[in-house]
Order: C-alpha cells, then sequence, then structure tokens
C-alpha cells in the first residue's frame, strides 16, 4: 500500500537519490566556502568525520546530540503530514524542560521515588511542549493564523518566559553568574544507557519516531490526518473531525520536543536555564525537512545532523574556524535541498525496471 | 535645568515614543520591503536572516572602508543578493517559498556569525543624527529627538511606495502579478521576473534595516543582535493589510512597545524585565489573532500570497 503510494509519486530511487545529490552538492558548495576562508576542504572534512564518527566517543557524542534532534524534528514533521509548517519546537523544548523543572522539584524535595519523579517529569515536560504547539494549531484551524508565524512568534515568547522564571520566581539564590532554577540532583537524574555514554533521551527519541510513524502511515488516525494535509476540504466532506486532528497532531509534534526538553534538564543539565536554548529546535527543523517530514526518516538524519553539530568543536579547536561554521554548513544544506525540490520527476532514473518490480510485490504479500 | 531623576515616571511614556522613533526604523524598512515581496505574491520569511546579514555587512563595509553611508549601501546590495537567491530559487518548480524563506533565515544567520566574527572587537563611529529637541532644556525630550537620516528616509518612502502602488505602472504589474499570474501572462508580464525583482528590492530594503541595527541602534555588532525583528516585521505587513502607510504606523507601534521594558527598567521597575523585552512577540501575536479569520481571506491581501490560504 505504502510503496504504490510512494511510487505515484516518483519513485523510491528517486525519494533516495534526489537528498543524496543535495548532500553531495551542499558539500560542494561548502567545501567551496572553506576554502575561501583560507582551510583546506579536506582537512576539514577529516576533521568532520573524526569528530563525528570516527572514534568511539565522537560516535556517543553524536548520538548525544542526534536524542534532541529526533525529538525535535518530530514537532515539525508531524503537523507537515497534515500540510502545517511549525517552526516552533524550541520554543517547545524551552517550555518542557522549564515546566518538567517545575513539577519535578516540589517530588524531589519529598522525596519521592526516582523512577515516579522523572514520570511525572517526563508527563509535565511533554504536555507542556503539546500544548504549546497545540496552540498554534489551535490558532492556525480556528482563526486561520498562520501557524509558521505564530509558531516562531510563540517560540520567542516561551523563550522569554523561561528567563523571566529563572531569573526571578524560580530563581535558585545559589546561581549566581548564570541564573538557574534548583537543581533535581544527581540522584534523580535520568543515567545512561548500560555500556554507553549516551543518556536513555536516545531511547525515548528511536520510541517516540518509530511510534509516530506507525501512527501516521499504518494507522486510520494517520490516514485521516494525511488527508486533512493533503485536502482540508475533502477531509471535512467526508465528515472527518479535523479540528480534533490538528489537535492532537500538533499536541503530539509538541510534546515530543517537550520531551526533548525535559531530558535535557533530567539527563545533561540537571536544572533549567539560558543553557536550554542550544539551537536543538532549530536543527530539529531542518532534520524534518531533509527527512521529507517522514518519523522513521528522522532517525539517520539526526544522527548524520548530530555529527556535524558534534564535529564543530574539533573544527573550532584545531582549524580555528568560529563556531557559526556548523551553521553555515546547515543553512547551505537546507537552500540546496529545497532547491534540490525541482529534480523530482525529472531526472532520468532507470524507474521503469525498478518500479514494475516493486509494483508487484505489495500486491503478492 | 531638569536632570534624568526629576522627570521620573514621565519619562517612560518619553521613553516610548523615543523607543518609537529609534527601534521602529529596522521594522520599517524590513516590513516595506517585505510588502513589496509579499504584494507581487511571494513571502520571505528569510528576511531574519537578511537583516542580521545587512547588520554584519554593514558594519565589516563601514569599519573596513572608514565610510558609514558606504556601509548602508553594501548592507542593502548584500540584502539585494539575499533576496535575488530566495527570488530565483523560488522560481524553480516545486519550490515552496515559506520552507525557503526558513532556510534562508538559518543561511544569513550562520554566515553572519561566521564572517562576523572578527567584527565583534572594533568600534565604528555611529551614523550622525539629526537633533530636532534644540527648542527643548529637558536631556531626555532632546534625546528623543535626535533622529536618524534612515528614520526619514524610511517615513518618506512609507507614502511613496503606496503611491507608487496606486498610481504608477510598475507598482500595477507588482499588484497584478499578485493577484493573479494567469492575467499577468495574458498581458505578457512574465510573473517570475516581476517576483524575482520585488524580492531583490525587499531584501535591499530589508539590508538597509539591519545596517541600522549595527551602525545606529543599538550601534555595534554582536551575535545576539537581531532576535526577530525581521520575522516580527514580517508579521506586521499582514496587520498592515499589506498597505504601506500601515507598516509605517504598525512599526512605530512596535518601537513603543520594544522600547518599554528598557524604559521600565530605568525608572527602577526591574520586575518583569524579560516578559516586557517580549512585548512586540506577544502583541504581534494578539494582533493576528484578532485579525485574521478561519471563514475568510484577509482583505486587502494578494491573492497569490499562500500565507493566506
Amino acid at each position: 500500500m505504502r510503496i504504490v503510494a510512494k511510487m505515484a509519486t516518483g519513485g523510491p530511487v528517486e525519494v533516495l537519490l534526489v537528498p543524496l545529490i543535495a548532500i553531495l552538492a551542499s558539500a560542494l558548495l561548502f567545501a567551496g566556502f572553506v576554502a575561501l576562508a583560507g582551510v583546506n576542504p579536506l582537512e576539514v572534512y577529516a576533521l568532520m568525520y573524526k569528530g563525528a564518527f570516527g572514534t568511539w566517543f565522537s560516535l556517543q557524542n553524536t548520538l548525544q546530540r542526534a536524542a534532541p534532534l529526533l525529538l525535535t524534528a518530530l514537532c515539525t514533521a508531524l503537523p507537515a503530514q497534515m500540510g502545517m509548517v511549525i517552526i516552533g519546537a524550541e520554543g517547545a523544548l524551552v517550555m518542557g524542560g522549564l515546566v518538567a523543572v517545575a513539577a519535578g522539584l516540589p517530588l524531589v524535595g519529598m522525596g519521592a521515588p526516582v523512577f515516579l519523579t522523572q514520570l511525572v517529569m517526563a508527563l509535565a515536560g511533554m504536555i507542556a511542549g503539546g500544548l504549546f504547539v497545540a496552540l498554534a494549531g489551535a490558532l492556525r484551524h480556528w482563526r486561520g493564523v498562520n501557524e509558521t508565524i505564530a509558531s516562531l512568534l510563540l517560540s520567542y515568547i516561551a523563550i522569554a518566559v523561561m528567563n523571566q522564571m529563572v531569573e526571578g520566581p524560580m530563581r535558585d539564590p545559589a546561581s549566581l553568574n548564570k541564573p538557574s532554577t534548583g537543581a533535581i540532583g544527581d540522584v534523580y537524574m535520568i543515567g545512561t544507557i548500560p555500556g554507553m555514554d549516551v543518556h536513555w533521551g536516545l531511547v525515548f527519541g528511536l520510541i517516540f519516531c518509530v511510534l509516530t510513524w506507525l501512527l501516521m502511515f499504518h494507522t486510520s488516525f494517520g490516514f485521516a490526518a494525511r488527508i486533512v494535509g493533503g485536502n482540508a476540504r475533502t477531509a471535512k466532506l467526508v465528515g472527518l473531525p479535523v479540528g480534533f486532528l490538528v489537535l492532537a497532531v500538533t499536541f503530539l509534534g509538541g510534546a515530543a520536543a517537550g520531551l526533548a526538553g525535559m531530558v535535557e534538564v533530567a539527563a545533561v543539565q540537571g536544572r533549567a536555564n539560558a543553557s536550554l536554548v542550544a539551537g536543538y529546535g532549530t536543527g530539529g527543523i531542518l532534520v524534518a525537512f531533509l527527512a521529507r517530514q517522514n518519523p522513521i526518516a528522522v532517525i539517520p538524519v539526526a544522527v548524520l545532523l548530530g555529527g556535524i553539530a558534534a564535529s564543530g568543536g574539533l573544527l573550532q579547536r584545531r582549524l580555528d574556524l568560529p563556531d557559526a561554521t556548523v551553521l553555515v554548513l546547515q543553512g547551505i544544506l537546507f537552500v540546496v535541498l529545497l532547491a534540490s525540490e525541482m529534480l523530482y520527476g525529472r531526472l532520468a532514473v532507470p524507474r521503469l525496471s525498478l518500479a514494475s518490480f516493486l509494483r508487484l510485490r505489495p500486491q503478492r504479500s | 535645568m531638569a536632570t534624568p531623576e526629576a522627570i521620573g515616571w514621565v519619562g517612560v511614556p518619553l521613553a516610548v515614543i523615543a523607543g518609537a522613533i529609534r527601534v521602529s526604523t529596522p521594522f520599517l524598512f524590513v516590513s516595506l520591503g517585505e510588502c513589496l515581496t509579499e504584494r507581487s505574491g511571494r513571502i520571505n520569511l528569510g528576511l531574519e536572516g537578511t537583516l542580521v546579514m545587512g547588520a554584519m555587512s554593514g558594519y565589516g563595509v563601514a569599519w573596513l572602508s572608514g565610510s558609514l553611508w558606504l556601509g548602508v549601501l553594501a548592507a542593502g546590495v548584500v540584502g539585494s543578493l539575499f533576496g535575488l537567491l530566495h527570488g530565483v530559487l523560488c522560481s524553480l518548480p516545486k519550490v515552496n517559498d515559506i520552507a525557503l524563506g526558513i532556510a534562508l533565515m538559518m543561511l544569513g544567520t550562520g554566515l553572519a556569525f561566521f564572517l562576523g566574527k572578527p567584527l565583534i572587537q572594533p568600534a565604528v563611529e555611529n551614523l550622525p543624527s539629526i537633533n530636532f529637541g534644540w527648542w527643548s532644556d529637558i536631556p531626555q525630550v532632546q534625546e528623543a529627538l535626535k533622529i536618524n537620516p534612515l528614520f526619514i528616509v524610511g517615513i518618506i518612502l512609507a507614502p511613496a511606495m503606496m503611491w507608487a502602488f496606486r498610481n504608477t505602472r510598475w507598482g500595477l504589474i507588482v499588484r497584478m502579478v499578485g493577484d493573479s499570474a494567469d492575467a499577468a501572462r495574458a498581458m505578457g508580464y512574465n510573473a517570475n521576473t516581476v517576483r524575482v525583482l520585488a524580492t531583490v528590492a525587499g531584501g535591499f530594503l530589508a539590508g538597509i534595516g539591519g545596517s541600522f541595527l549595527s551602525l545606529y541602534y543599538p550601534g555595534s555588532w554582536n551575535e545576539g543582535l537581531s532576535s526577530g525583528q525581521g520575522i516580527t516585521a514580517v508579521a506586521l505587513v499582514i496587520f498592515a493589510r499589506w498597505n504601506p502607510l500601515y507598516c509605517l504606523y504598525a512599526s512605530l507601534l512596535f518601537g513603543g512597545a520594544g522600547a518599554l521594558g528598557p524604559a521600565l527598567q530605568a525608572v527602577g521597575v526591574t520586575q518583569g524585565y524579560y516578559l516586557f523585552n517580549a512585548a512586540p512577540y506577544i502583541l504581534t501575536l494578539i494582533i493576528m489573532v484578532a485579525s485574521s479569520s478561519s471563514r475568510r481571506r484577509l482583505a486587502g491581501a494578494p491573492a497569490e500570497l499562500s500565507v493566506t490560504r
């Protein structure tokens, strides 16, 4: 069923080939850019590989950075299935982290069981992030407010609210030069996956991606949501609850980003502060687009982007490149990727043979 | 002579008015540029990146050449290059203007941070201002009425652009392309060419708005220079109903809202500093909610614009 649906839009070879061409073209452009900046591009790429996947240490660093990207990418990818462009993951992450701490600290104070505290924190973070993005969905559905601009504005507001809370009502008086909330303490932190130096957030992200992929592509709920994305008027005509679907999917996307915030707090920072605004939200947008808004494809792309981000530090130390180097590569990648959309249906790929081969199989099974 | 303390709370509305004049200029230039682009039927969300690029390149060129106005011009040129990139790529089949805008927002910010790294240290003289407050003894009033020439250019540009939309051949062509690409084609105009030109011109204005940030107020280059002024200005165009004159009023309103936080802090209200800084975003959102509708198209919206589907 799924393969046939994809065949209609252009063939599986194309779906892999076009992003590959885009990645290759952006790699060339970026090589030109660093060459202009006076650095040997080959050296840059060698270092990037080393810093991202070269050693066990760097691979773990990459996976650690991929974990929040898996979740923030869903914040864009899931609503995109309904035809909405949401770019508020940064705000949902911040809200999720802040509310998770707010919910966790009283429990920590009471000496509640560790697992219960973490569960409450995760749920609080997901609900906060979910409601936050669902607000953008609701405004779009009932008021016709453009969801792209609204979600970005909400994101700025969320960051302001977080700064306000961290400097004011929720501030730990002991945090002098970097205002923060109180710490949840080492006992309550989410540990690492056995045998690795990577926290459990990676597993949460993987589970979230697989479950939402199943939901969107293998349930009637997901089918209905994608009908709304295809044509909202048709969806209304056949009696689909468009408002509910919009709210549910935007809530899910926001919940993913909110969980990313909770993980940042409970596995990395230990407290909420301005470090939550680390660009995972904007990185997630790129991951979602590169994965063509497919939750399963988000997984490899998030690892790739996590690797690029992880190698930034090495580039800075060895080649004295600014930390924004990674941002430039991401920007080039994003622009080239979108421009490569025009290639769909225009490449002379051997579609006939492969298409007919694949078309037979779903009918058999 | 009145001292700063003597005027106390009166200083708050005064500072808001001063802020409306001082802070509004980037809003004004970005929104006028975006207004032109959107009137031709495309939305360029990348103006946030263009604004930051303009700020960086304006500062850099002013530092290297020693000429402030050359810096402003360079910012405009860099902005129009970004506009050209957006315009040409959007003319390709299947390329979505909203998504490309987000991409250019990231690329512009990244490039500006990369290239602007050496510019954080050097101090460049700021653009001169014209003193309209000579008649007053109160320093705050004098301060409020020190007006930058770019602001004056902006308030002349707004009605001029409105007049041009209504009365000139070019204005009619842009509006026609924005309302119906088919009609434009029937008349022998290439919609893509017109849109590319409108995006280039819009990028030029946004770039100049960026140079105001680094060369006048706040008046130096750093990575936190723009935090969403560009995207706020894009939202402001919707609120202004694609009318350049309303863009001017809206920019003044937003400038005033942006000045509220620092003004209150100056008189000792430190509570809620961050929330007052977020005032322009909250205001934008409220206005967008109040002025949108799910049932009808927005009045005055170009029919080809994807943002008002």
